[in-house]
Protein backbone atom coordinates (compact mmCIF):
# COMPACT_ATOMS: atom_id res chain seq x y z
CA UNK A 1 0.00 0.00 0.00
CA UNK A 2 1.40 3.28 -0.92
CA UNK A 3 -0.07 6.99 -0.11
CA UNK A 4 -1.90 9.18 -2.75
CA UNK A 5 0.52 11.45 -4.53
CA UNK A 6 1.59 14.52 -2.44
CA UNK A 7 3.66 17.53 -2.52
CA UNK A 8 6.17 17.16 0.09
CA UNK A 9 7.76 20.36 1.39
CA UNK A 10 10.60 20.19 4.40
CA UNK A 11 11.06 23.59 6.14
CA UNK A 12 14.11 24.32 7.71
CA UNK A 13 12.69 27.34 10.27
CA UNK A 14 9.00 27.34 12.47
CA UNK A 15 8.30 30.30 10.22
CA UNK A 16 8.66 28.56 7.06
CA UNK A 17 6.56 25.91 7.90
CA UNK A 18 3.50 27.96 9.21
CA UNK A 19 3.65 30.29 5.77
CA UNK A 20 3.25 26.49 4.15
CA UNK A 21 0.72 26.04 6.58
CA UNK A 22 -0.79 29.54 5.72
CA UNK A 23 -0.70 28.75 2.32
CA UNK A 24 -2.24 25.16 1.97
CA UNK A 25 -4.64 25.38 5.09
CA UNK A 26 -6.45 21.88 5.10
CA UNK A 27 -5.32 20.62 2.08
CA UNK A 28 -1.46 20.00 4.30
CA UNK A 29 -0.71 17.92 6.73
CA UNK A 30 2.11 18.19 9.35
CA UNK A 31 4.23 15.48 9.42
CA UNK A 32 6.51 14.86 12.48
CA UNK A 33 7.90 11.26 13.43
CA UNK A 34 5.58 9.55 11.09
CA UNK A 35 4.80 6.92 13.07
CA UNK A 36 0.95 7.38 13.03
CA UNK A 37 0.53 9.57 10.00
CA UNK A 38 2.69 7.35 7.49
CA UNK A 39 0.38 4.19 8.32
CA UNK A 40 -2.93 6.93 7.79
CA UNK A 41 -1.54 7.95 4.80
CA UNK A 42 -0.35 4.37 3.63
CA UNK A 43 -3.77 3.44 4.09
CA UNK A 44 -5.36 6.12 2.48
CA UNK A 45 -7.58 7.38 5.80
CA UNK A 46 -6.30 10.19 4.73
CA UNK A 47 -5.04 12.01 1.61
CA UNK A 48 -3.16 15.72 2.26
CA UNK A 49 -1.93 17.32 -1.27
CA UNK A 50 0.95 18.72 0.91
CA UNK A 51 2.64 16.99 3.62
CA UNK A 52 5.19 20.02 5.47
CA UNK A 53 7.82 17.56 7.02
CA UNK A 54 9.24 19.19 10.37
CA UNK A 55 11.94 16.84 10.56
CA UNK A 56 14.48 19.66 9.38
CA UNK A 57 14.07 21.98 11.81
CA UNK A 58 16.65 21.26 14.35
CA UNK A 59 15.36 23.90 16.55
CA UNK A 60 12.39 21.56 17.47
CA UNK A 61 14.72 18.95 18.55
CA UNK A 62 15.86 18.81 22.18
CA UNK A 63 15.06 19.22 25.70
CA UNK A 64 16.44 21.84 28.44
CA UNK A 65 16.49 23.57 32.14
CA UNK A 66 13.80 26.46 32.27
CA UNK A 67 14.11 27.07 35.90
CA UNK A 68 10.98 25.71 37.38
CA UNK A 69 10.47 23.72 34.61
CA UNK A 70 12.13 21.42 31.66
CA UNK A 71 11.06 22.01 28.19
CA UNK A 72 10.91 19.27 25.30
CA UNK A 73 10.66 20.37 21.64
CA UNK A 74 7.98 18.94 20.03
CA UNK A 75 10.55 16.80 17.75
CA UNK A 76 12.30 14.97 20.57
CA UNK A 77 11.89 11.69 19.89
CA UNK A 78 10.61 8.79 22.78
CA UNK A 79 13.96 7.34 22.89
CA UNK A 80 15.63 11.07 23.64
CA UNK A 81 12.69 11.88 26.00
CA UNK A 82 12.82 8.07 27.77
CA UNK A 83 17.07 8.65 28.19
CA UNK A 84 17.20 12.24 28.98
CA UNK A 85 18.94 12.84 32.29
CA UNK A 86 16.90 16.17 32.75
CA UNK A 87 13.48 14.10 32.33
CA UNK A 88 14.45 11.41 34.84
CA UNK A 89 15.02 13.88 37.13
CA UNK A 90 12.48 16.76 37.28
CA UNK A 91 9.81 14.25 35.21
CA UNK A 92 10.43 10.43 35.95
CA UNK A 93 6.72 9.84 34.88
CA UNK A 94 7.36 10.72 31.31
CA UNK A 95 10.68 8.96 31.15
CA UNK A 96 8.81 5.79 32.03
CA UNK A 97 5.64 6.21 29.85
CA UNK A 98 7.82 7.14 26.40
CA UNK A 99 9.74 3.39 27.71
CA UNK A 100 6.49 1.70 26.89
CA UNK A 101 5.46 4.21 23.62
CA UNK A 102 4.80 0.98 20.89
CA UNK A 103 8.42 -0.27 20.49
CA UNK A 104 12.12 0.41 20.04
CA UNK A 105 11.97 1.02 15.85
CA UNK A 106 8.80 3.35 16.53
CA UNK A 107 10.68 5.06 19.25
CA UNK A 108 13.45 6.05 17.61
CA UNK A 109 11.33 7.63 14.97
CA UNK A 110 8.15 8.79 17.07
CA UNK A 111 8.41 12.19 18.10
CA UNK A 112 6.75 13.59 22.52
CA UNK A 113 5.06 16.91 19.85
CA UNK A 114 3.38 14.73 17.46
CA UNK A 115 2.03 11.67 19.84
CA UNK A 116 0.56 14.89 22.08
CA UNK A 117 -0.80 16.70 18.81
CA UNK A 118 -2.04 13.07 17.01
CA UNK A 119 -4.53 13.47 20.99
CA UNK A 120 -5.07 9.29 20.02
CA UNK A 121 -6.88 8.78 22.92
CA UNK A 122 -5.16 5.37 23.76
CA UNK A 123 -1.57 7.55 23.22
CA UNK A 124 0.87 6.80 25.96
CA UNK A 125 1.98 10.58 26.17
CA UNK A 126 -1.32 12.24 27.22
CA UNK A 127 -2.08 11.14 30.66
CA UNK A 128 1.49 11.85 32.01
CA UNK A 129 1.40 15.16 30.20
CA UNK A 130 -1.98 16.08 31.75
CA UNK A 131 -0.95 14.76 35.58
CA UNK A 132 2.28 16.60 35.31
CA UNK A 133 0.43 19.92 34.22
CA UNK A 134 2.25 20.30 31.08
CA UNK A 135 1.95 23.43 29.74
CA UNK A 136 1.82 23.15 25.51
CA UNK A 137 3.50 25.92 23.70
CA UNK A 138 1.90 26.59 20.13
CA UNK A 139 3.28 29.39 17.42
CA UNK A 140 0.86 30.20 14.58
CA UNK A 141 0.64 33.54 12.29
CA UNK A 142 0.79 36.09 15.54
CA UNK A 143 3.50 34.61 17.41
CA UNK A 144 2.99 31.75 20.49
CA UNK A 145 0.83 30.79 23.09
CA UNK A 146 0.83 28.80 25.86
CA UNK A 147 -2.59 26.37 26.25
CA UNK A 148 -2.49 24.68 30.04
CA UNK A 149 -3.13 20.90 29.92
CA UNK A 150 -6.69 20.85 30.95
CA UNK A 151 -7.55 22.75 27.94
CA UNK A 152 -5.30 20.94 25.80
CA UNK A 153 -6.58 17.95 24.91
CA UNK A 154 -10.34 18.94 23.34
CA UNK A 155 -11.76 15.65 21.93
CA UNK A 156 -11.37 12.19 20.04
CA UNK A 157 -7.77 13.04 17.90
CA UNK A 158 -9.00 17.08 18.65
CA UNK A 159 -6.47 19.68 20.57
CA UNK A 160 -6.39 23.33 20.91
CA UNK A 161 -3.97 23.69 18.36
CA UNK A 162 -5.39 25.74 15.68
CA UNK A 163 -5.30 25.23 12.01
CA UNK A 164 -2.52 27.81 11.47
CA UNK A 165 -0.74 26.39 14.54
CA UNK A 166 2.63 24.52 14.67
CA UNK A 167 2.96 22.43 18.75
CA UNK A 168 6.68 23.92 19.21
CA UNK A 169 7.08 22.39 22.80
CA UNK A 170 5.96 21.92 26.05
CA UNK A 171 7.26 22.73 29.34
CA UNK A 172 6.52 20.35 32.21
CA UNK A 173 6.58 22.00 35.43
CA UNK A 174 9.67 20.24 37.75
CA UNK A 175 8.48 17.44 39.87
CA UNK A 176 11.90 16.68 41.20
CA UNK A 177 12.43 13.50 43.22
CA UNK A 178 8.69 12.66 42.61
CA UNK A 179 8.31 8.93 42.94
CA UNK A 180 6.48 7.40 39.10
CA UNK A 181 5.31 4.65 37.17
CA UNK A 182 3.25 3.91 34.14
CA UNK A 183 0.87 1.05 34.53
CA UNK A 184 -0.28 -0.06 31.13
CA UNK A 185 -2.44 -2.93 30.13
CA UNK A 186 -2.42 -4.63 26.54
CA UNK A 187 -3.08 -8.13 25.06
CA UNK A 188 -0.19 -7.66 23.25
CA UNK A 189 3.21 -6.47 23.06
CA UNK A 190 3.79 -3.21 21.61
CA UNK A 191 -0.28 -2.69 20.88
CA UNK A 192 -2.37 0.56 22.03
CA UNK A 193 -3.29 0.48 25.90
CA UNK A 194 -6.59 -1.08 26.57
CA UNK A 195 -5.76 1.21 29.40
CA UNK A 196 -3.07 2.83 31.38
CA UNK A 197 -2.53 4.63 34.51
CA UNK A 198 0.29 7.44 34.97
CA UNK A 199 1.15 8.22 38.27
CA UNK A 200 3.60 10.43 39.89
CA UNK A 201 3.72 11.11 43.49
CA UNK A 202 5.66 13.45 46.31
CA UNK A 203 6.92 10.92 49.29
CA UNK A 204 4.47 8.71 50.11
CA UNK A 205 2.09 9.99 50.19
CA UNK A 206 1.83 14.02 50.65
CA UNK A 207 0.61 14.51 47.32
CA UNK A 208 -0.49 12.54 43.52
CA UNK A 209 -0.88 13.20 40.21
CA UNK A 210 -3.20 10.52 38.37
CA UNK A 211 -3.77 10.22 35.03
CA UNK A 212 -5.88 8.23 32.75
CA UNK A 213 -5.29 6.55 29.66
CA UNK A 214 -8.19 5.18 27.32
CA UNK A 215 -10.20 5.47 29.72
CA UNK A 216 -12.61 8.41 27.36
CA UNK A 217 -12.51 10.19 24.43
CA UNK A 218 -9.56 12.45 25.64
CA UNK A 219 -6.76 11.19 28.51
CA UNK A 220 -8.00 12.24 32.17
CA UNK A 221 -7.12 13.11 35.50
CA UNK A 222 -8.79 10.95 38.24
CA UNK A 223 -9.21 13.77 40.91
CA UNK A 224 -11.30 11.71 43.32
CA UNK A 225 -8.04 9.03 43.74
CA UNK A 226 -5.53 11.93 44.09
CA UNK A 227 -7.78 14.11 46.86
CA UNK A 228 -7.91 10.60 48.83
CA UNK A 229 -4.63 9.58 48.32
CA UNK A 230 -3.17 13.26 49.26
CA UNK A 231 -1.58 12.85 52.78
CA UNK A 232 -2.15 8.69 52.88
CA UNK A 233 0.22 6.48 53.89
CA UNK A 234 1.19 4.30 51.02
CA UNK A 235 -0.59 0.83 52.25
CA UNK A 236 -1.82 -1.53 50.11
CA UNK A 237 -5.54 -0.88 52.19
CA UNK A 238 -4.66 2.78 51.98
CA UNK A 239 -4.20 2.71 48.61
CA UNK A 240 -6.44 0.43 47.08
CA UNK A 241 -9.41 2.58 49.16
CA UNK A 242 -8.66 5.69 47.23
CA UNK A 243 -8.00 4.10 43.86
CA UNK A 244 -11.88 2.58 43.84
CA UNK A 245 -12.53 6.05 43.17
CA UNK A 246 -10.38 6.09 39.99
CA UNK A 247 -12.90 5.41 37.10
CA UNK A 248 -15.82 8.50 38.84
CA UNK A 249 -16.58 10.35 36.04
CA UNK A 250 -14.82 8.51 33.15
CA UNK A 251 -17.05 7.81 30.23
CA UNK A 252 -14.20 5.12 28.37
CA UNK A 253 -14.96 2.87 25.31
CA UNK A 254 -16.84 -0.38 24.31
CA UNK A 255 -14.57 -1.99 22.08
CA UNK A 256 -13.71 -5.67 21.05
CA UNK A 257 -10.61 -5.22 23.60
CA UNK A 258 -13.48 -4.51 26.43
CA UNK A 259 -16.48 -3.52 27.27
CA UNK A 260 -16.81 0.04 29.08
CA UNK A 261 -17.48 -1.60 32.83
CA UNK A 262 -14.66 -3.57 32.29
CA UNK A 263 -12.52 -0.97 31.44
CA UNK A 264 -13.04 1.08 34.46
CA UNK A 265 -12.56 -2.38 36.41
CA UNK A 266 -9.07 -2.14 35.00
CA UNK A 267 -8.34 1.77 35.48
CA UNK A 268 -9.47 1.34 39.35
CA UNK A 269 -7.20 -2.07 39.55
CA UNK A 270 -3.90 -0.52 37.61
CA UNK A 271 -4.13 2.64 39.73
CA UNK A 272 -3.82 0.69 42.84
CA UNK A 273 -0.83 -1.39 41.59
CA UNK A 274 0.47 1.94 39.67
CA UNK A 275 0.50 4.21 42.72
CA UNK A 276 1.97 1.36 45.18
CA UNK A 277 5.26 1.19 42.24
CA UNK A 278 5.30 4.99 42.87
CA UNK A 279 5.29 5.37 45.72
CA UNK A 280 8.13 2.86 46.12
CA UNK A 281 5.95 0.34 48.29
CA UNK A 282 5.71 -2.46 45.97
CA UNK B 1 10.01 14.26 -8.31
CA UNK B 2 12.38 15.39 -6.03
CA UNK B 3 15.93 14.43 -6.00
CA UNK B 4 17.48 12.55 -2.63
CA UNK B 5 21.23 11.49 -2.28
CA UNK B 6 22.00 9.34 0.30
CA UNK B 7 24.15 6.45 1.36
CA UNK B 8 23.05 2.83 1.51
CA UNK B 9 25.19 0.01 2.73
CA UNK B 10 28.55 2.26 2.15
CA UNK B 11 27.88 3.32 -1.88
CA UNK B 12 26.37 7.09 -2.48
CA UNK B 13 23.57 6.87 -4.13
CA UNK B 14 21.23 9.11 -6.06
CA UNK B 15 17.65 9.55 -7.18
CA UNK B 16 14.71 11.33 -8.22
CA UNK B 17 11.55 9.58 -6.03
CA UNK B 18 8.28 10.36 -5.85
CA UNK B 19 7.43 11.82 -2.41
CA UNK B 20 5.01 9.11 -1.45
CA UNK B 21 7.65 6.15 -2.51
CA UNK B 22 8.34 4.84 1.34
CA UNK B 23 11.65 3.61 2.04
CA UNK B 24 10.95 0.21 1.83
CA UNK B 25 10.25 0.68 -2.06
CA UNK B 26 13.04 2.75 -2.47
CA UNK B 27 15.42 0.10 -1.22
CA UNK B 28 14.15 -3.12 -2.90
CA UNK B 29 12.65 -1.21 -5.85
CA UNK B 30 15.37 0.87 -7.26
CA UNK B 31 18.39 -0.36 -5.58
CA UNK B 32 17.37 -3.77 -6.04
CA UNK B 33 17.78 -4.63 -1.93
CA UNK B 34 15.50 -7.10 -1.60
CA UNK B 35 16.93 -8.47 1.70
CA UNK B 36 15.04 -5.66 3.19
CA UNK B 37 11.43 -7.49 3.07
CA UNK B 38 7.57 -6.03 3.67
CA UNK B 39 5.61 -8.43 6.14
CA UNK B 40 2.76 -6.58 7.65
CA UNK B 41 2.79 -3.06 5.69
CA UNK B 42 1.20 -1.59 8.65
CA UNK B 43 4.14 -0.57 10.34
CA UNK B 44 3.41 -3.52 13.19
CA UNK B 45 5.84 -6.53 11.99
CA UNK B 46 9.29 -5.28 11.78
CA UNK B 47 10.58 -7.31 9.11
CA UNK B 48 11.27 -4.16 7.08
CA UNK B 49 14.16 -2.70 9.82
CA UNK B 50 16.60 -0.98 8.88
CA UNK B 51 19.24 1.60 10.37
CA UNK B 52 18.85 5.12 9.61
CA UNK B 53 21.60 6.82 10.76
CA UNK B 54 22.50 3.87 13.20
CA UNK B 55 19.16 3.57 15.00
CA UNK B 56 16.65 0.47 13.85
CA UNK B 57 13.28 2.24 12.30
CA UNK B 58 10.44 0.42 10.48
CA UNK B 59 11.07 1.18 6.56
CA UNK B 60 7.69 1.03 5.79
CA UNK B 61 7.24 4.10 8.13
CA UNK B 62 9.69 5.97 6.48
CA UNK B 63 9.24 8.16 3.16
CA UNK B 64 12.31 7.96 1.12
CA UNK B 65 12.75 11.82 0.65
CA UNK B 66 13.15 11.37 4.50
CA UNK B 67 16.31 9.70 3.81
CA UNK B 68 17.99 12.42 2.28
CA UNK B 69 21.82 12.91 3.09
CA UNK B 70 21.64 10.31 5.44
CA UNK B 71 22.92 7.07 6.04
CA UNK B 72 21.35 3.75 5.03
CA UNK B 73 22.25 0.25 6.56
CA UNK B 74 20.41 -2.86 5.50
CA UNK B 75 20.65 -6.95 6.18
CA UNK B 76 22.64 -6.64 2.97
CA UNK B 77 25.21 -4.53 3.80
CA UNK B 78 25.47 -5.40 7.70
CA UNK B 79 28.69 -8.11 7.38
CA UNK B 80 31.85 -6.99 5.72
CA UNK B 81 31.25 -9.04 2.99
CA UNK B 82 34.68 -8.21 1.98
CA UNK B 83 36.12 -10.91 3.78
CA UNK B 84 33.09 -12.89 3.33
CA UNK B 85 32.29 -13.06 7.03
CA UNK B 86 28.81 -13.31 8.97
CA UNK B 87 28.13 -10.32 10.68
CA UNK B 88 28.22 -11.93 14.46
CA UNK B 89 24.27 -11.63 15.13
CA UNK B 90 23.87 -13.22 11.87
CA UNK B 91 26.30 -15.96 13.03
CA UNK B 92 24.56 -16.11 16.17
CA UNK B 93 21.09 -17.01 13.97
CA UNK B 94 23.06 -19.64 12.17
CA UNK B 95 24.82 -21.19 15.19
CA UNK B 96 21.23 -21.27 17.64
CA UNK B 97 19.01 -21.57 13.66
CA UNK B 98 17.19 -18.60 15.16
CA UNK B 99 14.41 -19.02 12.42
CA UNK B 100 11.73 -21.14 10.62
CA UNK B 101 10.34 -19.73 7.51
CA UNK B 102 13.03 -17.04 7.79
CA UNK B 103 10.79 -13.74 6.46
CA UNK B 104 11.42 -12.29 10.04
CA UNK B 105 15.07 -12.48 10.22
CA UNK B 106 16.59 -9.57 7.94
CA UNK B 107 14.59 -7.38 10.66
CA UNK B 108 15.06 -9.57 13.54
CA UNK B 109 19.05 -9.45 12.85
CA UNK B 110 18.54 -5.56 12.47
CA UNK B 111 16.73 -4.76 15.76
CA UNK B 112 19.16 -7.44 17.30
CA UNK B 113 21.89 -5.51 16.29
CA UNK B 114 20.76 -2.10 17.14
CA UNK B 115 19.52 -3.63 20.78
CA UNK B 116 22.29 -4.82 21.46
CA UNK B 117 24.51 -1.91 20.34
CA UNK B 118 22.52 0.25 22.96
CA UNK B 119 22.76 -2.77 25.61
CA UNK B 120 25.73 -5.02 24.90
CA UNK B 121 24.73 -7.56 27.90
CA UNK B 122 21.16 -7.91 27.90
CA UNK B 123 18.95 -10.17 29.94
CA UNK B 124 16.74 -12.51 28.77
CA UNK B 125 13.73 -9.96 29.83
CA UNK B 126 15.65 -7.53 28.00
CA UNK B 127 15.99 -9.17 24.95
CA UNK B 128 12.39 -10.23 24.62
CA UNK B 129 11.19 -6.73 25.32
CA UNK B 130 13.71 -4.96 23.09
CA UNK B 131 12.61 -7.19 20.26
CA UNK B 132 9.04 -6.46 20.37
CA UNK B 133 8.65 -5.01 17.57
CA UNK B 134 9.40 -7.67 15.60
CA UNK B 135 6.81 -10.20 15.03
CA UNK B 136 7.76 -13.79 13.87
CA UNK B 137 4.85 -15.77 12.95
CA UNK B 138 6.14 -19.26 13.19
CA UNK B 139 6.07 -18.40 16.65
CA UNK B 140 9.89 -19.31 16.83
CA UNK B 141 10.41 -16.64 19.33
CA UNK B 142 12.48 -19.14 21.78
CA UNK B 143 15.30 -19.67 19.12
CA UNK B 144 15.86 -16.12 18.24
CA UNK B 145 16.34 -15.20 21.69
CA UNK B 146 18.85 -17.54 22.40
CA UNK B 147 20.50 -15.89 19.40
CA UNK B 148 20.14 -12.69 20.27
CA UNK B 149 21.55 -13.84 23.89
CA UNK B 150 24.40 -16.01 21.86
CA UNK B 151 25.36 -13.18 20.14
CA UNK B 152 26.02 -10.87 22.90
CA UNK B 153 28.03 -13.96 24.36
CA UNK B 154 30.62 -14.36 21.17
CA UNK B 155 30.81 -10.50 21.07
CA UNK B 156 31.51 -9.86 24.52
CA UNK B 157 34.49 -12.72 24.04
CA UNK B 158 35.81 -11.02 21.19
CA UNK B 159 35.87 -7.76 23.00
Amino acid sequence: MIPVKFDYLAPTSVEEALAALGEHGDDAKILAGGQSLLPVLRMRLNAPEVVIDLNGISSLRGIRDDGDAIVIGAMTTHHDVRDHELVKEHALLLAKAAAEVADSQIRHRGTFGGALAHADPAGDLGAPALALGAQFVVQGPGGSRTVEADDFFVDLFETAIGDDEILTEVRIPKHTGWGAHYEKFVRVAHQWPIVAVAVTVKGSIDEARVGLTNMGSTPLRARATEAALAGASATEDGVRAAAEQAAEGTNPPSDLNGAADYRQHLARVLTGRAVLKAAGAA
Amino acid sequence: MTKIELTVDGAAVSDDVEPRMLLVQYLREKLGKTGTVIGCDTSNCGACTVHLDGTSVKSCNVLAVQANGRTVTTIEGLADTAEGDLHPVQEAFRECHGLQCGFCTPGMVMQAVDLLGENPNPTEEEVRLGMEGNLCRCTGYHNIVKSVLHAAEQTGVKA
